[in-house]
């Protein structure tokens, strides 16, 4: 019988690849591993079961077997019909959930006749001005029977105000309403860089809809803690992983400083992860994230309800990593991803399309990935067991490794006085940009391959049809607005938002408000300029 | 005596997008010019007066979210009606290849689109600004 010290000193005499063996997080990996790799390793304390504590083989007992994952493609462009349409084709296709992807004026809380607007309404989402434009996002979308998810952050209240009202117009009571508002405000600061007020009354925005949630809408999902854009704007999969759930131990404490009970909320917070082409980095992350989440939340927390001790999440497939270069090679690079997804647990997934690194997806385009999909959960056989990988040597001491190296982050975060003065202080910013640049000198350099881009090169033309948003899309919207505006009753339309305004400088909950305003179709612009009024706005210190 | 070439990078529109902008920025700085990175959300009027002020040789636009038929364009318009049109201007960012000769046309010296390297980018300032400012 060979020992592994014999086996590694006839494997280090013999001849290997001139290359490092790296995740592409740069982060060293053995040749083997081996069961001395898990020698602190307690599987029934670090493992357990599906739906057991601490959750690493995933947060339902039958995972697959009882329910495939939601299929839900992140969708949106031009003006609410050509969405609504977008949906329905999505639906006809077999996809279970939707995503809805809101242009840069939406998400940044200005209306479409908005002076900074100009050239940006449509393109890269849908355009809301009014509850108008809602009521035709979700025509003929029963909303006690889809769940929908919305990529929204800093008016996140408002929107989803706007969804609770198309609720209430089909006649479909709160209670019944299922889906998801991103509204991870402290992500915004980190990575995806859309924020309208201070920190602060951000926060205070997000206890409020914490809180309005639990008493009138129990089955929403109230944040969605996102890794995805940390992931996307260069971070490693470590920074990923510590900084989204840093962000997380942030909301639950400020919940908890709000006076409500963690068990009340916690159930309700969801997460979304990136997932990037390095297979198995992806997959003990998954594993780690719920490890680390079900620790915290049932040990530090002192939370007693299981269900909040779940971390439940949304993947994405990695944008960042398709090539605009053979631009057919993206199919590929989003199976592999997907799957590292499917064997890491998520409860639900978007397959990114082949041309997204050149424009919004083609129906064509969107059909392959949720294709992708339908292949993984029906033809592949890799849903018949869960947690195929659980007990790899391999896996497991990556899930361990990560897990402790997300852990040091997260210490080093709370003694920078918690994530908001990291954020104030441009830590996870700052440590994001330096892995970015590292990451692009090595593909620079050919250290990391990126093929289509930096090896197998060719120059054969992009061939593709592309999704191209016309200029049309914003003058139709404008006038649309303008007709709403023209049709609703302005005097109550004033007094609403000075009931708003009169909320948020006594500091009370703005949900019920919001829901007035939006009843009496005021614009998400006044609300927002309203607020900015009395919270003020954020300028972007301009990390490097 | 060659004084060092001075580049904004700037961040027109509301997209939040600055990975690839502050990685050019750093590859400039590297390279061994000056940089100056404006942050996000700038209008063009914003842009214009730090490139005044900054007296920069170059800006370099980054825009992912659609909008640069109108930014870019609009950015040109108000260097000339300031009479600092010499300043070379050049873009980056998700831009259909239909839309890069209306932006040649109205004055962006270079678009560079996804998949460019940094080297491309260090070249064409070295070719393009380095070579006419002495």
């Amino acid at each position: 019988m060979v020992t592994k010290k014999e086996w590694l000193d006839k494997f280090s005499k013999s001849r290997q690849l001139e290359q490092k063996f790296t995740t592409i997080s740069d982060a060293d990996i053995d040749p083997l591993y081996t069961p001395e790799n898990l020698a602190d390793f307690d599987a029934e304390k670090d493992l357990g079961f599906p739906g057991q504590y601490p959750y690493t083989r995933g947060v339902q007992s039958t995972m697959y077997r009882g329910r495939t994952w939601t299929m839900r493609q992140f969708a949106g462009f031009g003006n609410p019909k050509q969405t609504n349409e977008r949906f329905h084709y999505l639906l006809g296709n077999g996809q279970t959930g939707l995503s809805t992807a809101f242009d840069f004026p939406t998400l940044y809380g200005r209306d479409s006749d908005d002076v900074r607007s100009r050239g940006e309404v449509g393109k890269c989402g849908v355009a809301i001005d009014t509850l108008h434009d809602m009521e035709i996002l979700f025509d003929r979308i029963p909303l006690d029977k889809v769940t929908t998810s919305m990529t929204i952050n800093p008016p996140a209240a408002i929107v989803w105000a706007m969804y609770l009202a198309v609720a209430e117009k089909q006649g479909v009571t709160w209670d019944k309403v299922g889906g998801t508002i991103q509204n991870d405000m402290l992500k915004e600061f980190i990575a995806q860089k859309t924020w309208i007020f201070p920190p602060q009354p951000h926060l205070k925005i997000i206890t409020d809809i914490l809180a309005f949630a639990s008493e009138n809408v129990p089955r929403w999902n109230t944040i969605s803690i996102s890794g995805y854009h940390i992931r996307e704007a260069g971070s490693t999969a470590v920074q990923e992983l510590a900084f989204t759930l840093g962000d997380g131990m942030t909301y639950v404490r400020a919940g908890i400083d709000a006076g409500l009970d963690p068990d009340v909320f916690a159930p309700r917070l969801s997460f979304f992860f990136n997932a990037h082409s390095d297979f198995f980095e992806e997959i003990a992350k998954y594993r780690a994230a719920r490890r680390i989440w079900a620790r915290f939340m049932k040990e530090e927390i002192g939370a007693k309800d299981p269900r909040s001790w779940l971390l439940r999440f949304h993947t994405q497939t990695a944008g960042c990593s398709l090539t605009a270069q053979q631009p057919l090679n993206n199919i590929v690079r989003t199976t592999i991803q997907a799957l590292s997804a499917v064997l890491g647990g998520t409860q639900s997934l978007h397959t990114n399309s082949m041309d997204e690194t050149l424009a919004l997806p083609t129906e064509r385009a969107v059909q392959v990935a949720l294709r992708t999909q339908q292949i993984i959960a029906e033809e592949s056989g890799v849903t018949n067991t869960i947690d195929p990988l659980g007990g790899s040597y391999f896996i497991e001491s990556l899930t361990d490794r990560m897990e402790a190296e997300a852990l040091a982050y997260i210490r080093k975060i709370d003694e920078m006085g918690g994530m908001l003065k990291a954020i104030e202080n441009g830590y996870p910013q700052t440590e994001i940009s330096k892995a970015a640049y590292h990451y692009q000198r090595q593909v620079e350099s050919n250290e990391k391959t990126v093929v289509g881009v930096n090896k197998y090169v060719n120059d054969e033309p992009i061939d593709l049809d592309l999704l191209y948003i016309d200029e049309q899309v914003e003058k139709d919207q404008i006038a649309s607005l303008q007709k709403v505006k023209s049709e609703r009753d302005n005097a109550a339309v004033d007094r609403a938002l000075a009931e708003l305004k009169r909320a948020a400088v006594e500091g009370r909950n703005v949900m019920p408000p919001i829901l007035d305003c939006v009843r009496r179709y005021a614009s998400l612009g006044e609300m927002v300029n309203t607020l900015r009024d009395v919270y003020g706005e954020y300028q972007d210190p301009a990390y490097l | 005596m060659k004084r060092t070439i001075r580049i904004l990078v700037g961040k027109p529109g509301l997209d939040g997008h600055d990975r690839g902008a502050k990685i050019v920025a750093r590859a400039l700085r590297d390279a061994g010019y000056e940089v100056i990175y404006t942050g996000l959300h700038q209008t063009p009027e914003m842009i214009v007066n730090t490139a005044i002020q900054e007296d920069v040789d170059a800006i370099g636009l980054s825009i992912l979210s659609g909008a640069h038929n109108h930014l870019f364009p609009e950015v040109i318009r108000l260097l000339k009606d300031k009479g600092v049109d010499d300043i070379v201007v050049f873009g980056g960012g998700i831009i259909p290849e239909q839309d890069i000769a209306g932006l040649k046309e109205a004055g962006v010296a270079a678009v560079f689109t996804p998949g460019t390297t940094l080297q491309a980018i260090v070249d064409f300032i070295e070719s393009n600004v380095a070579n006419r400012t002495i």
